[in-house]
């Protein structure tokens, strides 16, 4: 039962890599990426953004890269000549730790709400709104975890709102050798 | 001392070094042509933006130095453009200076705006709008930085016109090494080991080759790529943006490779078993079909953009840094090892070179002027350091291929973005940045409508350059793959030899036109027009339509199968 929700152990084909960048805080830095990618043709699958914590002039972009769309060494490459990008991090995703926050507004009758609660307690989530009619849940951890909490919710559950923060990511302490 | 923040953007150009701006004003650029008017900077009055920007890229390209052209919002922004995607195309370092709307204004749609730096986004490698009038000074410095160190290439400014007329106290710009762009470090020094396996590669191969890109001449490299190939006894190529950069009637120069090359250029790149590409980017202009290109050469890729690396071609040595010191320092590491014997290569290439010069029919009596004779013609009489300036097409290989460039800096045309209009401002800008020099622009009689009227500048300026129009009265590249290719179905490609008419077009702008139809006619017409330095000429050449370029690689056909003259080919 649990089993969906401790998130992917084995090693999975890779399909994408996770570039954590950090950017000059500038104007305009967000619109001079997504060109790049577009115009390079190199695909994205999700973009997370927030300020840097170790200094308020960088921002840190957590981009996830289709690696088939194109060769990850020419995106860093083409990546790295834009000036306001200060250091590219390129890691595959059995050399990171990825999370990602999950949103769900859940449409739920009084009947069903025990089961939710059950769930929303088993797979780690937590209540962050309600009404009478519906529940909103929040959800952090793999995006492996994110996706079964989500197509749970989706097979049980009539109307169901989801939104994703796209992953972020730090190295794995241990990586695989 | 307080300033406005149009004449701290004029000091700040000052500061640069800049000598002359090419221009033309409007509304949101207004506050920043007054104190022009008190500056040491020439500014240069076009007729079109997308003339200012080919002006400035000429004299960047003569001269090394950036190249720099200011322009309104708007429409005067957008028709710069193409400028700037051509430099971005060819890595030369252009500094665009545009007005913009006041700040309060932007994002409102309002009169002559245009959101700029989004347009050029993609085209520049990096543009900035100003909007504190106390960053002028840091800007402009990092725009000139940004321009011309590590791999060349176009920026932008992006200036508001209220920002021009705030009032600020003025500052002196930081130097380069002040500058805070904590996301920008080029390399210039190759890696010493990369180096030595490069050496390494280099000192076994039996049949090297340096493939020479114009990296080599935008790092000021010639010399030290002479030293490498007398030292090494490797042959040279030099591609279209590399034309001058190794002397063409050096014994070890096997000319220009690529879909227009020689043939001997050209398999010569498919034979070698060391491919040491040195400022080039494998182009699919040289390379042909990617997958039969070269396919027995190992390769070494030495470039300062660290992108260019096993982008196209996966590089055995790949070496990021620049051109010259790369260089230089393959001189030093090959002064310790021998060179393997390579009579052999050496022989194989004279004999493809006996066997497959370039050439083509002369022009019998009665018939028109053979192009590539001009071409000749005009090199055999003009001084060595002549600067040559084509346009793009037919007339543009023919000036690659027929005049002997044996100086660097003497040959300047538009190659990534292939701009048809590029030889008549170019010709200019390359004269303004060496007035003392013989300036010839080869055009094409498509190419001269597109920018002739930057001849009225030229000749308002006193820009005395010369203009060599190829006239064959078709867009004859476009003809010539149109006969061979689309079963000489021609659509839309004849223009009208006697409209307009050039030489009263070359009159009415204050230029000397003279029409040339017979053979006997050329010198004397070259002459009298070499003879002329106060005023542009305009020599209109009537060429024969039906000559085609060869040798020819078809596009996505490999390099193998280059096609030559008819006259060379088996059983002709």
């Amino acid at each position: 039962m649990a089993e969906p929700f401790s998130g992917t152990t084995e090693r999975t084909p890779v399909t994408h890599h996770i570039l954590s960048v950090l950017v000059e805080n500038k104007a305009g830095v967000l619109s001079r990426i997504a060109g790049l990618f577009s115009r390079r043709g190199f695909n994205i699958f999700s973009l997370a953004v927030a300020p840097a914590a170790e200094d308020e002039r960088f921002s840190r972009l957590t981009i996830v890269v289709d690696a088939e769309s194109a060769p990850i060494a020419q995106v860093v490459g083409q990546l790295n000549k834009l000036i306001n990008v200060v250091a590219i991090r390129d890691m595959r995703p059995d050399e990171a730790t990825e999370r990602e926050l999950l949103l769900a507004t859940v449409s739920v009758d009084e009947e069903g709400r025990q089961d939710l609660l059950a769930h929303v307690a088993h797979a780690g989530a937590s209540i962050v709104d309600f009404s009478s009619d519906a529940v909103t849940v929040s959800l952090s951890g793999t995006p492996a975890a994110a996706d079964a909490f989500e197509r749970h919710l989706e097979a049980n559950y009539g109307a169901v709102e989801v939104q994703r923060t796209g992953r972020v990511a730090l190295p794995r302490l241990n990586p695989p050798a | 001392m307080k300033i406005t923040g149009a004449q701290s953007l004029i000091k700040s150009l000052e500061a640069q070094g800049v000598e002359v701006i090419f221009g033309l004003p409007g509304g949101a650029i207004l506050p920043v042509y007054d104190p022009i008017i008190d500056s040491t900077i020439r500014h240069i009055l076009v007729r079109h933006e997308q003339g200012a920007g080919h002006m400035a890229e000429g004299y960047a390209q003569a001269t090394g130095r950036p190249g720099v052209a200011m322009v309104t919002s708007g429409p005067g922004a957008t028709n710069i453009v193409t400028p700037i995607s051509n430099a971005y195309m060819d890595s030369i370092p252009l500094v665009v200076i545009t007005g913009q709307v006041p700040t309060g204004a932007i994002g409102t749609d309002a009169f002559q705006e245009c959101d700029i730096t989004g347009i050029t986004q993609g085209i520049t490698k990096h543009n900035w709008l100003i909007t504190d009038v106390e960053d002028i000074p840091t800007v402009i410095a990092e725009a000139f930085y940004v321009a011309t160190t590590g791999r060349p290439g176009p920026v932008l400014v992006d200036f508001p016109k209220d920002i021009a007329q705030t009032e600020v106290e003025w500052v002196e710009p930081p130097s380069f090494d002040e500058l805070d762009l904590p996301g920008y470090k080029p390399q210039l020094d190759g890696d010493a080991e990369l180096v030595s396996a490069a050496a390494d590669l280099m000192a076994a191969a039996e049949r090297p080759l340096l493939y020479v890109g114009g990296g080599v001449l935008k790092a000021r490299g010639a010399e030290a790529l002479l030293a490498l190939a007398e030292s090494t006894g490797i042959p040279v190529v030099t591609t279209l943006m590399a034309r001058g950069a190794f002397p063409d009637s050096h014994e070890l120069c096997l000319g220009m490779p690529g879909m227009h090359g020689n043939y001997t250029a050209i398999t010569a790149m498919q034979e070698a078993d060391l491919l040491v590409s040195l400022g080039a980017r494998f182009d699919d202009r040289v390379t042909g079909r990617l997958d039969a290109f070269a396919p027995k050469a190992k390769i070494v890729h030495v470039d300062i953009d660290p992108a260019e690396l096993n982008k196209v071609r996966r590089a055995d040595v790949g070496i990021v840094g620049d051109a010259r010191r790369v260089t230089e320092a393959l001189v030093t590491a090959s002064a310790g090892r021998s060179q393997v014997d390579r009579s052999a290569w050496r022989t194989q290439l004279a004999g493809w070179q006996a066997e497959f010069p370039l050439t083509y029919d002369p022009a019998e009596e009665g018939q028109a002027l053979k192009p590539q004779a001009i071409i000749e013609a005009l090199a055999a009489n003009s001084p060595a350091d002549t600067i040559v300036v084509a346009g793009v097409g037919q007339h543009q290989m023919w000036a690659a291929q027929h005049w002997n460039y044996d100086l660097p800096y003497t040959w300047i045309n538009s190659g990534g973005a292939g701009t048809m209009g590029f030889a008549v401002p170019g010709a200019i800008g390359a004269k303004v940045g060496e007035p003392g020099r013989t300036v010839w622009g080869i055009d094409g009689d498509g190419c001269f409508q597109m920018t002739a009227q930057e001849l009225v500048t030229a000749r308002v300026e006193g820009i005395p350059v010369k203009i060599a129009i190829l006239n064959n009265s078709y867009l004859g590249m476009v003809r010539q793959w149109q006969e061979m290719f689309y079963e000489e179905r021609y659509s839309e490609v004849y223009l009208t030899p006697d409209l307009p008419n050039f030489v009263m077009l070359a009159e009415s702008m204050g230029c000397v036109g003279i029409r040339v139809d017979r053979p006997e006619d050329v010198l004397p017409a070259i002459e009298r027009a070499n003879a002329i330095n106060d005023r542009p000429v305009v020599i209109d050449f009537r060429t024969d339509a039906s000559e085609k370029v060869f040798p020819m690689v078809p596009a996505g056909a490999s390099n193998s199968d280059v096609v030559v003259h008819p006259t060379q080919r088996a059983g002709a």
